[in-house]
């Protein structure tokens, strides 16, 4: 048994479980797990054996959340868990900020400008050059304000040329 | 629609339920519209832009609606006079600049409706409003840059843009009009509302529109069921498969 800082005691099994559980790789991002996305907040095991786990989304609207909670009761079923449920909450928000930093040095080598820090201004008002995934440079164009999901906008590297995905800061 | 949204942490009063179901339908409203232009925008990149912002709006509707009930039903199979939402977010898209003046006004007055409701701990509102905001950051940007562009770029999307904020102007009162159940500060509220958008307008140089910000007979009316006549036809077009076949799934 260990003690989180909030004073409930998390059994061994439970923290395996939520190992196991963050350990699903990101249906839109498969590069990335739900742990280093950073969307587990939580497992615990219930008096009557339950498994509950608590996953936030990305953004409310991210249609990803269904294919994420079906993944982590897979995974928990096939580690011989029958009930799991996964309850989805939304506070306190999801931040880009909690975004792993194994996480962003992933989504940069898979092509994908990680996010940077989100600051007191908001999420747009971030003005920090955004460095080309492809070649390092730092002399990129926005295109798009939304890519291919919301969480991204489209931009080009004036350097190399290349458009690439820019994980934007939230 | 299933399973996976945010279960109420309490069942809302019914003052909260009126609120929710205004929040969720401007939300629910707005992004059908935006959704309409799905294989229309004027480029791909807009188009899938568009439909992010349509996205954002549907999961913010989801989760207001199922505060106060079953999503699918509240969204499919009320009538038009049971929809709370303000006139200004069922108006046609009308051109591109149309669309963008909407955004524009919309995204402003949600902003900063959410800033407050995020700030105040005690609203049911503040988990959701707190997480939406920072979504709706990025609607607004996206719509001040676009009416930049348009007011400050050739001589045809200027006018274009300015007889879109001009036409529209008349709903946007109704956005400063009390909501039962929702605890804001609605001077706030319009003072910052109305210092974004002329500042946006002026730097687009375009100019503020004088008219009246209410029209003679439509004063809060969306809020309380009465709707202008093209929403009657966007709720056909959003509601006939789900009526035509009931408890449909694929």
């Amino acid at each position: 048994m260990v003690t989180t800082p909030e004073g409930a005691t998390v059994s061994r099994l439970e923290e395996e479980l939520l190992a196991l559980a963050g350990s699903v790789p990101d249906p839109e991002l498969p590069v990335l797990t739900l742990a280093e996305l950073g969307v587990v907040r939580g497992l615990r095991i219930t008096d009557s054996g339950r498994v509950e786990v608590e996953l936030t989304p990305t953004y409310t609207g991210c249609p990803a959340i269904e294919a994420m909670s079906a993944d982590i009761e897979r995974v928990l079923n096939e580690q011989g868990q029958a009930e799991v449920t996964v309850r989805t909450v939304l506070s306190p928000p999801w931040s880009t900020d909690d975004i792993t930093a194994e996480g962003r040095r992933k989504l940069e080598e898979f092509g994908i400008a990680p996010p940077g820090p989100t600051g007191a201004k908001g999420p747009v008002m971030v003005g920090l050059a955004i460095r080309c995934p492809h070649c390092g440079s730092t002399d990129t164009t926005l295109l798009s304000r939304f890519s291919s999901t919301a969480c991204k906008a489209l931009r080009r590297c004036e350097a190399c040329r290349e458009p690439f995905d820019h994980f934007k800061e939230l | 629609m299933t399973a996976s949204v945010p279960t109420p942490a309490t069942v809302p009063a019914q003052a909260h339920a009126t609120a929710a179901l205004s929040l969720g339908d401007d939300a629910l409203v707005l992004s059908h519209r935006l959704g309409e232009w799905a294989g229309h925008a004027p480029v791909l990149e807009e188009e899938v832009a568009l439909a992010n912002i349509a996205l954002d709006l549907l999961g913010q509707a989801r989760v207001l609606l199922s505060l106060v009930g079953d999503e699918d039903e509240l969204a499919y199979l009320r009538e038009e006079r049971a929809f709370r939402n303000v006139q200004l977010v069922e108006q046609p898209n009308g051109d591109f600049a149309h669309t963008i003046a909407r955004q524009l006004y919309f995204s402003v007055y949600q902003q900063l409706l959410y800033e407050q409701l995020a700030a105040d701990a005690g609203s049911p509102f503040a988990p959701i409003a707190a997480k939406a905001v920072k979504e709706v950051a990025y609607h607004r940007d996206h719509a001040e840059h676009w009416t930049l562009r348009l007011g400050d770029g050739t001589p045809e999307s200027h006018s274009r843009m300015q007889r879109a904020l001009d036409a529209l102007w008349r709903f946007t009162g109704e956005l400063f009009e009390p909501v039962e159940g929702l605890s804001v500060d609605r001077d706030a509220l319009r003072d910052g509302w109305l210092t974004t958008v002329t500042d946006a307008i002026r730097r687009a140089t375009l100019t503020l529109p004088d008219g009246p910000q209410i029209g003679a007979w439509t004063a809060g009316a969306g809020r309380q069921g009465i709707h202008t006549e093209p929403f009657g036809r966007m709720l056909a077009e959003m509601q006939h498969l789900h009526r035509s076949h009931p408890g449909a799934t694929w």
